[in-house]
């Protein structure tokens, strides 16, 4: 079909369009076919499919190290929204310097390195460390806690990386919050919980929604934080995708982990967008994602 | 109205302190003489010197740092473009691929950087500056494209068609009209996407070489064999610069609005 005048514009879409074939579609779909190739091991495999790989995850050892990065994501997650929520809720009430002022606190710490300042939780955390001296100095304690390389030292690791984004999500979304409508519900006899939990939380729900999926999603992918702060006792499925490909060399194998921690990551976000249109939000603009 | 509680104000600063905590006591032990971040013994700019003499170290910031540019630029280009491209046009498929495009930020990075080593291996694509610029543009191009997209959506389509009206030619009124009112978003985007790239492990694990090193991956090496102080001054020198090219963001936004 001749068209009578070409858009002009459709030539800008060009490098785009060339960038999502050639560096999303394409990885991806060989990521999903890579996942049924047999392994021959040390990064070697040839194109008889299989579907050992799938069967390999099925094996006790990885079935508990996804179940455990899901319990630690959860964890994570949890403690990031109860944290983060007044944060990012009390952070929308303030005069427009002070949501300026909290901003730019928030941004930056992302212009330092994220490693140097897991180094500066670990000289907080080390047994001859800074809280140690603090708890011993207190008499609260004798001998120093041996608080690194342990859940609780990954655990609040991965609080402390993903707690701005929860706070960003939840502060966006409580950002457009019309404070006449609490106001009018105040006016009407309502208590202040009461007026919280039917306007302010449902409104904000989209924004708590996107800070879940933006901490629980990364969490099970952060090997290094497992790695640094827990020593070599938690394996993540992050830690065991990074270790078959680069010491393991079972690259069909770690495509199949990958597969299924897409379809987990998937079936969350679409639950998301689901749960974000229920509640009425136009789902553009809320939260952010 | 009841009155008001100090509580909120309170939290707000206490969970600022606490996020804050890791950065102080890395920019404190800078200034400490002792080697080892036990002992306090004595103030010093020593690891400051020795800083600048390491070499590996400095090399790898370099590395970062043309990293970060170079993917920031490209992904800039391709996102703006596609961004313009995306909003002028009405193809079926450019929902399809505004949504593909998006997905390098609901992917977790580790799935990213697995796929880009297998599919670079694939295409025998040596690891290395290349691949790194390949994979960071591919990550980096959402945040543009998002913030550019955003800000064509609420602009008014009337300026352009006044443009094209008067007489101004289609490229004359991309650059007079649609360029200087998109430009705040490409920004914003832009050190978003700086910020990302210079800061990223999880995708960099996968694409480094021991040529081509980018700071986070000499860091996380020293995290795991031992940590030599300079990083404590490399940290506060970082902290330095953000803050100062945050600063200057703010004060120019803040001199633009009050115009």
């Amino acid at each position: 079909m001749i068209r009578k005048k070409r858009n002009p514009y459709s030539l800008a879409l060009i490098p785009l369009y060339v960038m999502t074939v050639f560096l999303i579609i394409g990885p991806l779909l060989y990521m999903l076919l890579l996942s049924f190739a047999t392994n021959l091991g040390s990064g070697a495999f040839s194109w008889k499919l299989t579907l050992e790989n799938y069967r390999k995850i099925g094996d006790p050892v990885y079935l508990d190290t996804f179940w455990k990065s899901i319990k630690l994501a959860f964890l994570s997650t949890v403690l990031i929204t109860l944290i983060g929520y007044p944060f990012g809720y009390w952070m929308s009430r303030l005069s427009k310097k002070g949501k300026q002022i909290m901003l730019l606190l928030i941004m930056i710490p992302f212009g330092v390195n994220s490693l140097i300042r897991l180094y500066g939780i670990i000289i907080l955390l080390q047994s001859k460390g800074i809280l140690n001296g603090v708890l011993i100095g207190l008499h609260l304690i004798k001998e120093p806690l041996k608080m690194l390389y342990s859940y609780p030292a990954v655990l609040v690791g991965m609080v402390y990386a993903l707690l701005p984004f929860m706070v960003l999500s939840i502060y966006s979304s409580a950002e457009k919050v019309d404070w006449t409508l609490v106001e009018a519900a105040r006016d009407l006899g309502a208590t202040k919980t009461r007026a919280f939990a039917t306007i302010v939380l449902p409104l904000t729900a989209p924004g708590v929604f996107s800070g879940v999926v933006l901490s629980f999603v990364p969490t099970m992918g952060l090997f290094f934080i497992a790695d640094i702060l827990g020593g070599n006792k938690i394996v993540l499925v992050g830690s065991l995708i990074q270790d078959q490909m680069t010491r393991g060399g079972n690259w069909p194998f770690s495509a199949a982990i990958a597969v299924i921690l897409t379809i987990i990551t998937s079936v969350l976000l679409l639950s998301y967008s689901h749960i974000s249109r229920l509640v009425g939000q136009s789902g553009e603009g809320s939260g952010l994602i | 109205m009841n009155k008001k509680s100090r509580f909120p104000i309170v939290y707000l600063i206490l969970i600022t302190l606490i996020n804050y905590l890791p950065i102080f006591i890395v920019v404190a032990f800078s200034f400490n003489s002792s080697k080892l971040p036990t002992s306090w013994e004595g103030f010093s700019f020593k690891w400051y010197a020795k800083l600048f003499e390491n070499e590996r170290l400095i090399q790898s910031l370099g590395n970062s740092i043309l990293l970060g540019v170079s993917s920031t630029l490209l992904s800039a280009a391709i996102g703006t473009i596609g961004a313009v491209g995306l909003a002028k046009t009405h193809f079926r498929t450019n929902k399809v691929v505004s949504y593909l495009a998006a997905l390098p930020l609901m992917i977790p990075e580790i799935i990213l950087g697995m796929v880009f080593l297998a599919f670079f291996s694939l295409l025998s694509i040596p690891l290395g500056f290349v691949t790194l610029l390949l994979a960071h543009t591919a990550f980096c191009v959402p945040y543009i494209l998002m913030m550019v997209s955003s800000r064509l959506v609420g602009m008014d389509p009337n300026l352009e068609e006044a443009a094209l009206d008067l007489g101004a030619s289609r490229k004359r009124a991309f650059w007079d009209i649609t360029m200087p009112l998109v430009s705040p978003a490409i920004v914003s985007g832009s050190i978003l996407a700086f910020a990302m790239s210079f800061d990223d492990v999880v995708i960099s694990v996968f694409l480094s070489s021991p040529h081509f090193n980018t700071l986070p991956i000499r860091v996380y090496t020293q995290l795991k064999t031992g940590v030599t102080p300079e990083i404590n001054a490399l940290c506060t020198l970082m902290l330095v610069a953000t803050i100062m090219v945050l600063g200057i963001y703010y004060l120019a936004r803040r001199k633009k609005e009050k115009q």
